[in-house]
């Protein structure tokens, strides 16, 4: 079942268009990676999936009803965060919980609150103001605030923010757990991207407003496609060698070193062209992850 | 809506802000009282001072009902500019805030958060003037006792028996109220326009002193447009202390001069509160959430 449905949507600020002609479709139980560079539109598509910012053009529908038409129903069923952790430096963490559980209309269980807290590992801070709170705190408290009413949806942008290793690892686990034993459909942007390799069951790649490519992360990272960084004697020379010869069209565009994606049994012909032009060869360093593929894609569309 | 409207009375009631406003209404009138008690008598004779040869007044001049007259006299005036602060800051201050996209991605339509919003800043005001109401006249009705009320006007006296006055008082923080609303709509008019609460505060202050400007002045250019503007109308309180007279110029209790003028400022500024919060309603909807 489709949780999410975007079809051909765009938002123009004046002359710019931050997201243009964008569809896709996150499917229930997914944890669906929502990856781009900063501006390339993220922000605003999780901005028009919470009708906070309203599209030039397209439709939205979440739960197979139209965003822009069943806005109440269909947000009842989503939690979500947005860019920083915004609160209310004035209350507590407790406070926060109350006062947005009685903003539900659903039936919010009386220990939800306590256990939200303790999710988020607030429990032992519930009574202090969020003005004490670092920013990893706050970050947890508002993830919190998106699970009280324990929704279908949950949209989490850049979640893992200011958060040090052990927080980001907690919030790793906690959305592996939501997505596996509460069948939550999850739908998280990072810039992080190990991270969202690491969650992501499938992911969608944003560039300049326009989509890259999206799909399931195992397919998108091909074993027989590998992303290879060639230290030289030379590389003056052998960027020269590689762009006048026929391994040019695997040449990827990068400010520092030279990539290459190509299949891994053209690893030793390289090598052996590259001697014979006279450039030796110190490593090859093979990759294959996430990172790569996004420095791939979107190096290519520059 | 009613989880919207306790939502934010809560929030507004809990930041220290909110308490300013209070604060700074009970040390005017606490300091204007003390200085009344202390040498009030000076004060009144100096009131008098013209009228002394003419006119022999009786009993206490100096009571309650004549310090809050006093006190709704000069603090009417700043009382809008507290309000500012509060109304000004209600959609604004959560943009700065980041807090506005949390609350518009809850499951309730834009207008019912702008109406709650507003209905949650209403209250405020009315408790300030409530706060207001107990100060300047029970606590001065304490402090002072009561007696009739001697009204010193421009080029005329009015004298309003004791029995016939808290009723007034009664209408004029009714009035009074329907002043400060005005000034909380156009506050929220402002918020719903930025996102950071200092534009709108100064906005909202900077609109007050402008238009009661004009509102005082005697241009005969501004003529045409003083009945339509919302401070022509705020200070009409006064009205329900101007009284009625029969034939032999004695005053008809329960009376009141120009209820018509009343009624016509009530309706100028309901029909202020109703333009700025459509408005504001109209550009919250229309804006997209980028804070």
């Amino acid at each position: 079942m489709s949780v999410i449905h975007v079809n051909n949507v765009s938002k123009h600020f004046g002359a710019l268009k931050a997201v243009d002609g964008l569809s896709f479709e996150v499917q229930e139980g997914q944890v669906f990676g929502f990856l781009g560079q900063n501006g390339s539109g993220k922000s605003t598509t999780i901005r028009m999936l919470l009708s906070l910012i309203h599209p030039t053009s397209g439709n939205i529908e979440i739960f197979g009803h139209s965003i822009q038409d069943n806005r109440n129903e269909v947000l009842e069923e989503i939690g979500a965060i947005i860019e920083r952790p915004d609160l209310y430096p004035y209350l507590s963490a407790k406070e926060h919980l109350q006062l947005f559980a009685k903003l539900r209309s659903k039936k919010i269980k009386p220990n939800a609150i306590e256990d939200t807290l303790r999710k988020v590992g607030l429990l032992d801070r519930s009574k202090d103001k969020v003005q004490t709170f670092s920013l990893g705190m706050k970050q947890r408290l508002g993830i919190g605030i998106a699970l009280l009413h324990n929704p279908s949806l949950i949209i989490l942008d850049e979640p893992t923010n200011g958060l040090d290793p052990q927080g980001i690892s907690d919030i790793r686990n906690l959305i592996q757990y939501l997505a596996k034993e509460e069948g939550k459909t999850i739908l998280v942007s990072s810039h992080i991207l190990s991270e969202i390799e690491q969650m992501a069951s499938h992911i969608l790649i944003l560039h300049k407003g326009k989509k890259l490519a999206d799909g399931p992360i195992q397919t998108m990272l091909d074993p027989n496609k590998m992303i290879v960084h060639l230290t030289t004697t030379n590389d003056e020379q052998a960027l020269q060698v590689i762009l006048a010869g026929s391994y040019s069209n695997y040449l990827l565009k990068r400010t520092e070193g030279i990539y290459l994606s190509l299949p891994h049994f053209e690893i030793p012909l390289l090598n052996q062209f590259l001697v014979n032009a006279g450039v030796g060869l110190i490593s090859v360093e093979s990759r294959n992850s996430l990172e790569d593929y996004f420095l791939q894609l979107t190096s290519n569309s520059n | 809506m009613k989880a919207i409207i306790s939502f934010e009375l809560y929030k507004i009631f809990r930041r220290p802000r909110t308490y300013i406003a209070f604060g700074a209404i009970a040390a005017l009138i606490v300091v204007i009282q003390f200085g009344l008690k202390v040498d009030g008598q000076s004060y009144a004779a100096f009131l008098m001072k013209d009228i002394n040869d003419t006119l022999t007044v009786d009993g206490k001049v100096l009571n309650g009902y004549l310090i809050c007259y006093i006190l709704l006299q000069l603090l009417l005036v700043h009382v809008p500019l507290l309000v500012a602060l509060i109304a000004a800051d209600m959609i604004s201050g959560e943009a700065n805030l980041g807090t506005l996209r949390l609350l518009f991605s809850t499951p309730f339509t834009r207008t019912q958060w702008v109406l709650g919003k507003f209905i949650a800043a209403s209250i405020y005001t009315i408790v300030l003037l409530i706060w207001l109401a107990f100060l300047a006249l029970f606590v001065s009705m304490w402090v002072f006792g009561t007696d009739d009320l001697f009204l010193m006007k421009s080029n005329y006296v009015v004298l309003i028996q004791e029995k016939d006055v808290l009723w007034r008082y009664v209408g004029a923080f009714v009035f009074a109220s329907f002043s400060l609303l005005t000034v909380t709509a156009l506050g929220f008019l402002m918020s719903s326009m930025a996102n950071n609460s200092i534009g709108p505060i100064v906005g909202t202050m900077s609109a007050i002193v402008f238009f009661t400007i004009l509102s005082t002045l005697n241009i005969p250019l501004f003529s045409i447009i003083k009945p339509y503007l919302f401070t022509t109308h705020m200070n009409n309180w006064k009205e329900f202390f101007d009284i009625q007279v029969n034939e032999d110029n004695e005053a008809i209790a329960g009376s009141i001069l120009n209820i018509a003028k009343i009624k016509n400022s009530l309706l100028v500024l309901s029909a202020h509160i109703i333009l700025f919060v459509t408005v504001a309603v109209y550009i919250t909807k229309k804006k997209d959430i980028l804070s």
